[in-house]
């Protein structure tokens, strides 16, 4: 493009006089936007940085240890890395059925009149601090756990062996309910939003083949949004593996690996907030080299999310609902 | 009975009649398998609905009980004082909040612009950075501000809005993009024939045409830097008295729930109920404050 002068009138000249020439402006952009990916290359490298006295003292094998002992110079991770795994399992578990079902029943199933209505709720539910579910989680649903729920789940599925020891209000069990809750209402409104997107001509095209609801849904609708599905199921994983506070609250932080869904256990984000405070020196750069751990998990689970729900087409889907 | 009549049976009826056997068994089974599933979602709803209707209503009825005039205007007292409320922590959260929010908000929706306007590499590269910078677990940004600020300058708001800050840039800029890549070609293409300058067009039309999904993507942004807590945990400190100046030690709103949660005081944890309450409240508002706040502005636009 070649530029050409022309005389520009006075009283356009003054109207202009506060934006920039065109290269002046795209350049503010490109520092900007420079200045951003600089940022968050800073941030991880501070992390590797600080993390490395960590791996350079215990070798990488400490991440695979089974015992964090600081006082005796041991900072395995193994427990953790396990109790963060196990924990979003089970909130995984519950999440992607009952949230599933929860979408298709807020797509399709619910009167027209009262569906925005719900819809709009689940999504601000996504909103509410995950510190709140944690409160609520310790006091209202940890003696309930004591008392009722562990008892019973106890008496039921005692065989399997999952259930053995006390009852404990505080618990893995606890922790992934919590996360249940909390992921779900992302969950539901992803699954909603590409559930809906799902072309209207193929879904009257199979109703007027005489297909029933549920084999529209099976064959035709899930099919459709399995990628978009798929995509919400891993945001939601990433935003559990993530979860600090609400899992810090109710899981119970001992640092030993659980034996038992009604044992106490700890994930690297609980770990690192409940030793933070007192920490130096290695065991402050083993926190760090957690959290670096914790990061990788996260990550690759997330780019996994995105992939997928850019894949489907439907890239707008999860923008502002993902955490 | 058949011998009598003799009739030889019509092969076309007969077989007629097994496929409307076969249908009808047909459509009776797959109606029943089809109530059967509907069923279940609804009872999935349900499931759903039940933990957080639950969450909801019991911190309103608990946090409304706490909410006295003292709560809002004196400051924490230790434990085993009786009184107190949370004001300092109320202006923690708010100056926090509101730096990273006047750092954050403008080099967002720059980044986001960028991001609508050109497609070349360095867009790639910032598209992808951002997007994985919004799944990154909050307890390492935390980190990240403890490295980088707490480490030279100590504990302070300041490295709280840091690291609220930095949770809340990636949020801004695909809600800016979005917002801006919605800006009809044509009214961009009106303006270039006018022979306006790009940063006049970003300014008077791009921007001001995208108003309402930018309000919305930084209203969401800040109800979300406002719930964060486990970055603030690394950083801020807490404070028990009240402290404007956001270099010092600081108290917030949801630091200040965590470390109550857990006391075995009951007006403390009463004190955390208030405040928890409060928390959801502003950020509920603030969603749908900018649900509604967009929806008006697209109206009155026509």
């Amino acid at each position: 493009m070649t530029t050409v002068e022309m005389p520009v009138p006075r009283q356009a000249r003054k109207r202009d006089r506060w934006s920039l020439p065109d290269n002046g402006y795209r350049g503010m952009l490109a520092v900007t936007a420079v200045a951003f990916v600089a940022l968050a290359v800073w941030f991880l490298v501070a992390v590797i940085l600080q993390a490395a006295p960590a791996f350079s003292t215990l070798g990488f094998g400490w991440i695979f240890g089974g015992v964090w002992n600081p006082s005796h110079g041991q900072y395995g991770l193994l427990p953790f890395i396990v109790g963060t795994l196990e924990s979003t399992a089970i909130a995984v578990a519950l999440a992607f059925p009952i949230g599933l079902g929860t979408a298709i029943s807020l797509a399709f199933l619910v009167p027209a009149r009262i569906r925005p209505y719900l819809s709009t709720a689940v999504e601000l539910l996504a909103a509410v601090p995950s510190v709140v579910y944690g409160l609520w989680g310790l006091i209202v649903l940890a003696p309930i756990f004591r008392d009722t729920v562990e008892p019973v789940l106890t008496s039921v599925f005692g065989w399997t062996g999952l259930f053995n020891g006390p009852n404990n209000g505080p618990s893995l069990l606890l922790a992934g309910v919590i996360l249940f809750i909390m992921i779900l209402p992302t969950m539901v409104a992803i699954s909603r939003d590409v559930l809906i997107v799902v072309p209207v001509e193929q879904v009257e095209g199979a109703m007027a083949l005489g297909a029933t609801r549920w084999q529209v849904l099976r064959k035709v609708v899930l099919p459709g949004a399995r990628t978009g599905i798929l995509g919400a199921f891993t945001l939601a994983t990433g935003r559990a593996l993530g979860e600090t506070v609400a899992v810090a609250m109710v899981i119970g932080n001992s640092p030993y690996l659980a034996h038992s869904l009604k044992s106490s256990a700890a994930t690297i984000p609980s770990l690192i907030v409940n030793n933070f405070p007192e920490s130096t020196g290695t065991e402050l750069s083993a926190l760090f080299g957690a959290g670096l751990v914790l990061l990788v998990i996260g990550t690759l689970v997330n780019s996994a999310a995105r992939w997928l729900v850019w894949s489907t087409g439907q890239e707008n889907a999860g923008i502002g609902v993902g955490r | 009975m058949t011998a009598v009549l003799d009739v030889p049976v019509d092969p076309n009826v007969e077989r007629r009649l097994a496929v409307q056997a076969a249908a009808s068994s047909s459509l009776r089974r797959r109606k029943m398998g089809s109530v059967v599933a509907m069923g279940v979602c609804w009872l999935f709803l349900a499931i759903a609905i039940v933990p957080l209707v639950a969450v909801v209503v019991y911190v309103t009825s608990k946090g409304l009980s706490a909410w006295t005039t003292d709560f809002f205007t004196k400051s924490t007292t230790p434990e085993g004082v009786a009184g107190g409320g949370v004001w300092n922590a109320i202006v923690g959260t708010v100056v926090i909040t509101t730096i990273a929010t006047a750092v954050a908000v403008p080099l967002g929706l720059l980044c986001g612009l960028f991001l609508a306007e050109s497609d070349g590499r360095a867009a790639q590269a910032l598209r992808f950075t951002a997007d994985v910078m919004t799944g990154i677990p909050s307890i390492t940004v935390g980190i990240f501000g403890y490295i980088a600020i707490v480490r030279n300058f100590g504990y302070s708001g300041l490295a709280g809005s840091f690291a609220v800050g930095f949770i809340m840039l990636p949020v801004i800029i695909r809600a800016g993009e979005t917002a801006f890549r919605g800006v009809p070609r044509s009214l961009n293409e009106a303006a270039m024939a006018l022979g306006a300058r790009r940063a006049t067009i970003a300014r008077r039309v791009v921007v001001p045409t995208a108003l309402p999904g930018v309000i919305t993507g930084v209203l969401l942004a800040i109800a979300r830097g406002l719930g964060e807590t486990a970055p603030l945990l690394l950083t801020i400190f807490g404070n028990q008295y009240l402290q404007w100046n956001p270099t010092k030690p600081m108290a917030a709103l949801p630091t200040l729930i965590y470390s109550y949660s857990g006391q075995p005081y009951a007006d403390l944890v009463q004190v955390a109920w208030g405040a928890a309450l409060l928390l959801m409240a502003v950020v509920l508002v603030l969603s749908i404050g900018s649900r509604l706040l967009a929806a008006y502005l697209r109206k009155e636009r026509r």
